[in-house]
């Protein structure tokens, strides 16, 4: 299902610009859904993959540890000044929120929690939306959360592209709901239609 | 960029406001790390109910106490007593060993806020029986949070936590001893401070004042681009004496740093580097 929006109608791979690195915003529902997703990318994929998961401010969080075993791309959490590496899975540090600067590099923050959330999906992808521009795929995830709602937009006005789990599929359908009524997305669809969309549209993707 | 208030900030307006800052208020934020000061000037639009960046800079220069209001939401101070236990565990099991060895000990916690990381300190070498043969020179650029850090009252809601960072770094008496509740706050004793000298300074501006065998700066680095990150290690290489002790944030690392190979990482808690 594609969703109309203000802005290009087609995004056939030719049509797009290269992609330079996807963000992953995701709460409730989160292993399930990353389950599916994450492990679908080859290990050839020339971009970065940046995933924010709200979790509990635990000291050390499982998610690399999970999907590691899984996934054919490099799994890590970054730490500060990191550069922004393609082929690797990147998961946001529990209790600091994950920027992106322009020199794309990693950069974390203490600020207060963004709709109770540390890390946030706004923050990242708003920042991820200033350093890449056009070049950025947003990937909206089950959520019942707000957060994540205002960085969708925020990468659409910089031109990049989005894509939200269709809400019926989603184990929280809040917040796709909402980014799609704000009318931001360029595709909407179930776990594998992205995965499909993803495989296509980014350099590396097709087997 | 676009923020959730829907400010769009203008790149040379920021560059202007921070000159403009450090020219009248002697401040220099202007190798910040741009992506998250970016949040921040947005948030002070906010609550500064300003426009733009160039209206913010024009109240600057004429209402004094906007500066003082606009720093607050600049520096970001967040910290627990004890906060991540394994860094203080660590302290106390492999570094404190060695800290024993020096007829008195000098420390500098770089950034110190709101003064969690100085009682956490201060407690930790009480209980090590260190305390009375050292001095802890605590420093910030904020002056209201220096004014909270002396004060040593926090929230009773936080103690929870902080108990149970203490006991899980390795605290070898209660918490309690350290603090009397009073009307929804829990207030440090005092005698803790009395090893602690407090003072303003900037690792943007200013320079090494002393040499020290321990410096703390937790998550003070992240604020920082590379360039003044390299100055503020830089001035931390130079305060420590050699084999002294540099503990960081659990996400910051010296790695990325001009000054990686005077310092080498200690295992297996990668927080801690030593002056080599």
């Amino acid at each position: 299902m594609v969703i109309p929006s203000p802005g290009p109608l087609s995004r056939d791979a030719e049509l797009s610009p290269r992609i330079g690195a996807i963000v992953v915003g995701v709460s409730a529902g989160a292993i399930n859904a990353l389950s599916v997703l994450l492990p679908a990318l080859p290990r050839e994929l020339a971009v970065a993959v940046i995933v924010v998961v709200h979790v509990s401010a635990g000291r050390r969080s499982l998610l690399c540890d999970l999907f590691r075993a899984r996934c054919a791309m490099r799994v890590r959490e970054p730490v500060d000044k990191e550069p922004v590496g393609a082929g690797t899975i990147w998961f946001a540090p529990p209790d600091y929120h994950l920027l992106v600067e322009r020199e794309r590099t990693f950069a974390l923050s203490l600020e207060a929690p963004v709709h109770f959330s540390r890390p946030s999906i706004d923050v990242l992808f708003e920042s991820a939306a200033d350093a890449y521009g056009s070049e950025l795929l947003a990937i909206v995830l089950t959520s019942a959360s707000c957060d994540g709602s205002a960085g969708a937009l925020s990468v659409r006005s910089h031109g990049g592209t989005v894509v939200v789990q269709e809400p019926d599929t989603a184990e929280a359908p809040l917040l796709p709901r909402l980014v799609i009524a704000q009318g931001s997305p360029h595709k909407v669809g179930t776990l594998l239609e992205i995965c499909d969309f993803v495989r296509a549209t980014v350099e590396g993707g097709a087997p | 960029m676009t923020t959730e208030a829907g400010f769009d900030l203008d790149d040379g307006e920021l560059s202007l406001l921070l000159e403009a800052i450090y020219l009248r208020f002697h401040y220099d934020f202007r190798n910040y790390a741009r992506a998250s000061l970016r949040r921040r000037l947005a948030q002070a639009l906010l609550r500064l109910r300003c426009e733009t960046l160039s209206h913010l800079q024009a109240r600057l220069f004429r209402e004094p106490e906007v500066f003082t209001l606009l720093l607050q939401v600049l520096t970001v101070q967040v910290s627990d007593l004890f906060r991540d236990p394994p860094f203080f565990r660590y302290l106390r099991e492999q570094i404190v060993p060695e800290l024993r060895t020096y007829p008195s000990l000098k420390v500098w916690v770089a950034g110190c806020a709101a003064g969690e990381e100085v009682f956490s300190l201060s407690i930790l070498l009480r209980e090590e029986g260190l305390l009375d043969r050292a001095m802890i020179y605590a420093t910030d650029i904020n002056p209201e949070a220096l004014r909270k850090a002396e004060a040593g009252v926090y929230a009773l809601e936080r103690v929870p936590t902080f108990t149970e960072n203490h006991r899980a770094s390795g605290g070898r008496s209660s918490l309690s001893d350290y603090y009397t509740a009073a009307y929804g706050s829990a207030v440090l004793d005092r005698s803790l401070l009395k090893r602690v000298v407090f003072s303003d300074h900037s690792l943007a501006t200013d320079n090494v004042f002393a040499e020290v065998q321990l410096v703390l700066c937790r998550n003070v680095l992240i604020y920082f681009d590379k360039v003044l990150q390299s100055r503020a290690i830089g001035l931390f290489k130079d305060a420590l004496c050699r084999r002294g002790f540099l503990g960081l944030g659990s996400r910051e690392s010296l790695a990325f740093s001009a000054h990686a190979a005077a310092f080498k990482r200690t295992f297996p808690n990668e927080q801690w580097y030593r002056r080599w």
